[in-house]
């Protein structure tokens, strides 16, 4: 019985306990672009507490917290660089769902990159050799070569 | 008893492994046609028995016998027939059974019609899938038992979480393990040509069709996974970037990049060992996105540490495969001689250049799922890497592959011409601009990469189009002719029609959504009316007989759990999907009691999934081309063997 209830336990701390609700009416700016642009800073900070979501999917307290804290910046008269260093300066690098680039995430940023060249550069290779062998192998003999030179020549062997 | 006769089952389904695993692969080693005669009738007993268990554990299911553990904590009497089904594989351990019996469902598929297959290739095949199946009836037994029993059994169970609850992902779990799992078949045989250092035609007809088949499983799974986020989530958001989303993207990638270089292997006889690298590839993928799912090492690298069985387990049994499968290839991988020659510029180069970008996207996105994982495991510190970072890498990788796509099959094998290619193109052009150009002026204000996206599925559609009336020859011989070779065009020439296609739809879809959806919050109260994208929203109680639409989103209360889950209201049509989601109670501006109402507009997205289904349409239709059915040519096969013998 324990193992059901510690599987349960398990379950609802994976899943989120419903559909996500996230931005409700109450707390949306009355300025519509000001309101936008805060939806559109929501979406690039992570709820802390959940798996995989934003402040603007997520319909957590602390999601909502954060919500409510970047329209105040925002009505404050904030730009959008200022809020999200707002919140970076309280919850760390870990809030941002686009990690910034520095040393820690280089590896992170580089790879796709690095992957890329390392695969062209393969291909280049590819083409090189293949390019390179059939030359390597087609040098004629001094034999082949007389007998190309009389068929240049126009007789028959 | 059902559930004592089912873990038996699979305990004997260990063993039977245990010997199809060694047996015959010692017999193909010593030429002994009798220990190799041992894999056949062993896969087909080790499906038998699993299938046995999986019988018994749905069983349990059906019958409610909640003095099992795992039916007492999943399910529940009042649950309806198909969900104390489905709640078979709706956990852990169900799955993983589901997991072994579908590969045991490939394997006796190669024995009963791999009569054409030579018999030491065949029992090496078998074998390997064998050992990996070993490895996974190990794990079930080990740690993931779903037999075990609960004594003393409670009155009922605790009920599958209403959000599983669904058609959608009903089906989802079994479509994506066919797909995870029919990417063994490529790596058994990309495993068995390694030891045989020989890779030749007929190896990659064989190869193809599971492959293929294996694709369109994973696409459809994928599809369905995506469309139940959609409606079902209720936010009208159908990719998150999630890692467990990304565990079955990444088989998918490597697995449509396998696809493709294996035809340059059948047609061409070269790239073999790269196809056969990216088979190991493929199937490691998939290995992976079930270690990533099921060892709990997604919620946290410390959850997995404090309770690590399972997850070392799996770890272990990873780099057993993938790393033994890696030094194998380094060790035997050289010998793999490729013949045909091409030009960069070719049909060939045009299937390279799809691999390369398939690779890295491969990459970027094993490297953005597991970087918080290793960075965090090895103290670098937390850090999130979510939606913003995989659309800031993935959609510049995309852009030129799809440009690409629509040249590529234009260009001739060994040596292809560019710049006829382009000049054919010209309709996929027009188009193309035109695409831009309605999107630019229809919606002024939104992103850039919304005319970008319309624009290249626009060009990849009627390029594929081009293709097609190319290879009708259509205008340039009269239109009876070309009707002839319409009706002769194979199956396979088909599903690369279809599914390219299908890919500009889904593309079309993808930017549509993506770009353009609108969205509207409120409060309302019954008789309120909110105008979104051109449509006016009126909130009623009951049915309202003029409207243009009844939309019905519901709030539902699961008895069991007592979780409340929302039910979309969705209308599709081809312009785009009206979706509504009504949500808590609340007031309105002006003091009125109502409910907070989520209304979307999201444009084309109905076109992402019928876009999806095209391409499963054209993977199936291709499936059936006759070719794949019979051996390569005789001449080729005796060809490719004296070549080998050298």
């Amino acid at each position: 019985m324990t193992r059901v209830l510690v599987l349960a336990a398990l379950l609802a701390v994976l899943l989120p306990a419903g559909p996500a609700r996230a931005v409700n009416p109450d707390e949306m700016l009355a300025d519509p672009v000001l309101e936008a642009r805060a939806r559109d800073i929501s979406k690039e900070l992570r709820c802390l507490v959940c798996q995989n979501q934003s402040i603007d999917d997520s319909d957590a307290g602390l999601a909502k917290d954060l919500r409510v804290l970047v329209r105040e910046r925002l009505k404050a008269g904030d730009s959008d660089d200022q809020v999200v260093a707002f919140v970076v300066a309280r919850y760390g690098d870990f809030v941002l769902l686009k990690p910034p680039v520095k040393g820690s995430t280089l590896v992170l940023w580089a790879g796709p990159a690095v992957v890329a060249g390392l695969g062209i550069l393969a291909v280049v290779v590819f083409f090189r050799r293949r390019r390179a062998a059939p030359a390597a192998a087609a040098p004629l003999t001094a034999e082949e070569r007389a007998r190309l030179n009389k068929l240049l020549e126009g007789d028959a062997p | 008893m059902t559930a004592e006769l089912g873990h038996f089952a699979v305990i004997l389904a260990l063993f039977v492994a245990a010997v199809q695993a060694t047996l015959p692969l010692i017999g193909a080693q010593r030429g002994d046609a009798q220990w190799m005669a041992v894999a056949r009738p062993a896969a087909l007993l080790q499906f038998l028995l699993v299938a046995v268990a999986f019988g018994c554990l749905t069983n349990l299911y059906v019958t409610s016998d909640f003095s099992v553990v795992n039916v007492a904590a999943n399910s529940h009497t009042d649950k309806p027939l198909l969900y104390k089904i489905s709640g078979v594989w709706g956990n852990h351990e169900g799955s993983m059974l589901l997991w072994v019996l579908i590969l045991a469902l490939f394997g006796s598929a190669v024995a009963a019609f791999g009569a054409n297959l030579p018999p030491a290739l065949r029992a090496r095949v078998l074998a390997i899938q064998a050992l990996i199946a070993v490895g996974f009836y190990l794990f079930i037994l080990l740690t993931s038992n779903p037999f075990e029993r609960l004594i003393p059994a409670p009155a009922n169970g605790r009920d599958l979480n209403p959000l599983l609850q669904d058609p959608g992902l009903a089906f989802h779990p079994p479509m994506l393990y066919l797909g995870y799992v029919g990417f063994s078949m490529a790596f058994s045989f990309a495993i068995a040509a390694l030891i045989e250092g020989r890779v030749d035609a007929a190896w990659a007809r064989w190869v193809r069709p599971w492959t293929l088949a294996a694709w369109c499983f994973l696409t459809a799974g994928i599809g369905l996974g995506s469309w139940w986020a959609y409606y079902e989530l209720g936010w009208g958001g159908w990719w998150y970037w999630d890692p467990v989303e990304n565990a079955s993207f990444m088989p998918w990638l490597a697995g449509t990049a396998l696809l493709h270089s294996a035809t340059v292997v059948e047609k061409r006889d070269t790239l073999k060992g790269w196809t056969v690298l990216l088979a190991i590839i493929t199937f490691s993928m998939s290995l992976l996105g079930t270690f990533l799912v099921r060892s709990g090492v997604l919620t946290s690298v410390h959850a997995f540490a404090t309770d690590p069985a399972r997850g070392v387990f799996i770890l272990v049994l990873l780099i057993i495969v993938i790393g033994g499968s890696l030094a194998l290839y380094a060790w035997r991988g050289p010998q793999l001689v490729s013949a045909g020659l091409f030009q960069p510029i070719s049909r060939e180069g045009g299937l390279l250049f799809n691999n390369l970008v398939m690779a890295t996207a491969t990459a970027a996105v094993l490297l953005g799922t597991l970087y918080p994982l290793l960075l965090d495991a090895v103290g670098g510190g937390k850090v999130s890497v979510g939606p913003p970072f995989f659309n800031a890498v993935f959609i510049p990788l995309m852009l030129p592959m799809l440009a690409v796509m629509a040249v590529g099959p234009l260009l001739h094998w060994k040596r292809g011409d560019w710049r006829a290619a382009v000049q054919r193109l010209w309709p996929a052009m027009v188009a193309a601009l035109a695409a831009a150009a309605g999107a630019w002026a229809l919606v002024t204000d939104g992103p850039f990469l919304g005319p970008v996206g319309l624009a290249l599925a626009a060009w990849l559609g009627v390029g594929t189009l081009v293709e097609l009336a190319e290879r009708l020859r259509l205008g340039r011989e009269n239109l009876g002719r070309s009707l002839a070779r319409l009706a002769r065009q194979p199956r396979a020439a088909w599903g690369m029609t279809l599914a390219h296609l299908g890919l500009a739809v889904t593309i079309a879809g993808m930017t549509g959504a993506g770009a353009w959806v609108e969205e509207s919050i409120q409060v309302m109260a019954p008789g309120d009316t909110v105008r979104l994208a051109g449509y006016e929203f009126r909130f009623t109680v009951s049915r309202d007989g003029r409207a243009v639409v009844v939309l019905n989103p519901e709030k539902r209360v699961y008895n069991v759990s007592g979780q409340p889950t929302t039910e979309a209201g969705i209308e599709t049509r081809l312009t785009g999907d009206l979706y509504a989601v009504v949500g808590d109670r609340g007031t309105t501006a002006d003091g009125r009691p109502g409910f907070v109402t989520r209304l979307y507009f999201n444009p084309l997205v109905a076109w992402m999934w019928g876009g999806l289904m095209i391409m499963v349409a054209g993977g199936a239709l291709s499936l059936t081309d006759r070719r794949h059915r019979v051996g390569a040519p005789a001449r080729r096969g005796i060809a490719a063997q004296a070549a080998g013998a050298d």
